[in-house]
């Protein structure tokens, strides 16, 4: 492979691309398929192959457009149209009029009600899409996931060419110094000072590991990514190899995420085949290859250590840092990790430059993140923002507010290690200082929406018994703390808690916070100490006046009241 | 609580006829026999078998070379790998936040009131079996249900007995 057949690969591409009268993107996000999406593809195609339109005419499938409530989404070229829930009995309406006659179909257009027309019959136009930045997901919902080529012609694997043949192992970490990226896997640690540490540590052997753990629950991102644009994730692990000298990569996915699994074996395969991955790649020194992990199941082996314990085949379980594992990583050598997020931020950043990155989002906190909206909000999906932007902006203005007339309570980040924002601070800014500053966590980002129908304390039990349930059970803190707590909790839901437990849950937290071996035990507590912040009166109402204020918990009878006698 | 002990001499070896033996062996040879790849080759176990007989855990443990109590460890460790054998059908609810938020349990009530069938547990002829998933990452669609690796979108809680009904009459 060389830089000519790199260039002359994506003048093929464009050159078909130009000839064609419509390109028709079919969402194949998990989301879409499970509402049908893979049907209306062949149906569409068999239709415009009856009609003897296939050579005007393509159709391909793409990774997830955001949208997925209203999936299947169907996008048509050039003119920027996207259709909402087309069905196969759809199907045909939409090949006649728009693909064969050139009209528009208004009444399917995205974000159009029965009665009621779309805002803008343009895609970028509407308000779900206009506040967003793609970055991170440039790719999804544009080019065939598993198609090497279409992401050569996104000007694909030329970062990586770049890096190999005109920028020293200094320079491309330099430029991502410069870029001011911090890790998007939720602890925001600067990905520049990472990959120097590592490559500062001498050893023959070096590996790099991409993070597609995605554990928390109510989180997609990383599996719309690798689903949507899985060569945007190995030409980041590749020039990361680069940077920091390793030969190997292992990205480690859930088994949960078939699909994503499926189509990073086709780009393996794929990018092998054209020599983008294996030795000597772009006639350099440089040999790289990538092997898929998939996990089991636990959601402790999001941990940096637990990973790799996990990636040599054993249980698990963290273990005390330091050493980080930078210096004593996977096989007890120096290991990069990163998240899949962070690795698709790579190759842009090296095509342009740092200083363009870094322009975009806050001065702390460059560059965009993807947040994956759900729960009680009528837009729900994926989306991706420049940081900085506030909480209200994203729920509001791009989620369109809380459906069926409700009052919005509260905004759960960070998954089972974030917290619970309430409407006081929707107006602060989504980065990683202020979303820490009150109580949360920028975390992968998972954002859940809650409405007033929704119990407070109810929703702290439930992220405690998902760590009870998910704590290895390696340190005493964490194993028998989430229990304990989680006790209490249950008890309080079911009316008979006592302020005593209450006082007791807040000895509890601070002790598991700050004893525990890894970050699940020490983030646990969050869901807990954010809501009793927020929502005292929540869980004193259980207490006392035995009633759930969401009407949510089942309460019996009413509970022994403390101030009667 | 009875303890029941598994000797190495009470496990039945598996029959050498046994053609998911040969499809086990493949894939440790495809692995070098990598102790490293021992999670990759209890997921092809898994997949052959619907769950990890004891023999089989044996079977593998002798050719990665490790003792069986090591391969016994991690299968217990991981949610994903299963000791008892699974349902001919199964029901996957999944209740990571966005599901849980919109009535993920009321699902599980409804199976629990339709099957008897909590989660984890199997109906006596061994048809339907129940799970739950920490989210399956199809948050924008919640709640949703994996009915025999199909999912489920939007699942509404008054209809999913019969829902799961006519899937398995069907199939």
């Amino acid at each position: 492979m060389n830089i000519q057949t790199l260039n002359e690969i994506k003048a093929k591409v464009q050159a078909r691309k130009a000839g064609l009268k419509h390109e028709v993107c079919v969402c194949a996000g998990a989301g879409c398929i499970s509402s049908g999406a893979l049907s209306v593809l062949e149906a569409a195609k068999k239709q415009v192959k009856d009609l003897g339109l296939e050579k005007e005419i393509e159709i391909i499938p793409v990774g997830c457009m955001g949208a997925c409530n209203q999936g299947p989404l169907v996008k048509v070229e050039p003119t920027d149209t996207v259709y909402q829930k087309v069905s196969v009995e759809r199907t045909p309406v939409l090949v006649e009029r728009h693909l064969q006659h050139g009209a528009i179909v208004d009444d399917m257009l995205l974000f159009s009600e029965p009665g009621k027309a779309a805002s803008s019959k343009k895609a970028s136009e509407l308000a779900f899409n206009s506040k967003q930045q793609k970055i991170v997901l440039s790719g999804c919902g544009t080019i065939n996931p598993e198609d090497i080529e279409e992401y050569i012609a996104a000007d694909g694997y030329f970062a990586l060419h770049k890096c190999l043949t005109q920028m020293s192992s200094e320079e491309v970490i330099g430029e991502v110094k410069h870029s001011n990226i911090r890790g998007r896997g939720g602890a925001g640690f600067p990905t520049g000072i990472k990959w120097e540490t590592v490559y500062k540590y001498v050893s023959a052997e070096k590996y790099v590991i991409c993070n597609g753990d995605e554990g928390d629950p109510g989180a997609f991102m990383d599996r719309s990514v690798l689903e949507g644009d899985p060569h945007r994730i190995l030409e980041g692990m590749a020039i990361a190899g680069y940077a920091v000298g390793a030969n190997r990569g292992f990205i480690y996915v859930r088994a949960e995420y078939p699909l994503a699994i499926k189509r990073l074996e086709i780009a393996i395969k794929q990018a092998r085949k054209l020599g983008l991955l294996g030795s000597q790649i772009f006639n350099s020194e440089f040999n790289f290859d990538v092997e898929i992990r998939i996990g089991a199941g636990a959601f402790v082996c999001g941990e940096e250590t637990a990973l790799i314990a996990s990636v040599e085949g054993k249980r698990g379980t963290p273990r005390p840092r330091p050493p980080y594992p930078a210096q004593v990583g996977v096989y007890g050598k120096p290991t990069l990790l990163n998240n899949v997020e962070t690795f698709a931020n790579i190759a842009p950043i090296l095509l342009k430059d740092g200083e363009w990155f870094s322009s975009i989002g806050t001065p702390k906190s460059s560059g965009t993140k993807v947040f994956a909206l759900a729960g009680k909000i009528a837009n729900t999906g994926l989306i991706e923002v420049p940081l900085g932007i506030t909480l209200r902006e994203i729920i509001f203005d791009i989620g369109g507010g809380i459906p069926g007339g409700k009052a919005f309570k509260a905004v759960q980040t960070g998954g089972p290690s974030g917290g619970c924002i309430p409407a006081q601070h929707l107006d602060t800014k989504v980065d990683y200082e202020s979303l820490a500053s009150v109580g949360s966590i920028m975390g992968s980002g998972g954002m859940i929406v809650m409405d007033e129908t929704s119990c407070m304390v109810a929703i702290a039990r439930y992220f405690m018994e998902f760590c009870v349930d998910e704590s290895c059970g390696k340190c005493i803190p964490c194993r028998v703390g989430t229990k304990e707590m989680h006790n209490l909790l249950s008890k309080i839901c079911e009316g008979k808690g006592t302020l005593q437990d209450l006082a007791l849950l807040e000895e509890l937290a601070p002790y598991v916070k700050e004893n525990s071996l890894c970050g699940l035990g020490a983030s646990a507590p969050n869901p807990l100490l954010t809501t009793l912040r927020y929502f005292r009166d929540e869980y004193i109402a259980h207490i006392v006046e035995g009633r759930c204020p969401a009407g949510e918990c089942k309460i019996a009878k009413p509970a022994a009241s403390l101030g009667a006698h | 609580m009875p303890v029941t002990l598994n000797r190495a001499s009470q496990i039945k070896e598996i029959p050498a006829t046994d053609p998911r033996l040969a499809k086990v062996n493949l894939a440790i040879k495809q692995y070098q026999r990598r102790q490293d790849a021992l999670i990759q080759i209890l997921h092809t176990a898994q997949d052959l078998y619907g769950y990890l007989p004891l023999n089989v855990i044996q079977h593998i443990a002798r050719e990665l070379k490790m003792p069986p109590s090591r391969v016994y460890g991690v299968v217990t460790f991981y949610h994903f790998f299963t000791l008892k054998p699974k349902g001919e059908h199964m029901v996957v609810v999944c209740t990571g936040t966005a599901c849980y938020v919109k009535g993920a349990q009321k699902i599980l009530d409804q199976i629990s009131a339709g099957f008897g069938l909590k989660v984890g547990q199997t109906t006596p002829d061994g048809k339907i079996g129940v799970e739950q998933a920490r989210c399956i990452g199809a948050c924008g669609l919640a709640p949703a249900v994996i009915i025999d690796n199909e999912v489920i979108a939007k699942v509404d809680a008054t209809k999913i007995v019969d829902m799961i009904k006519t899937k398995v009459g069907a199939a």
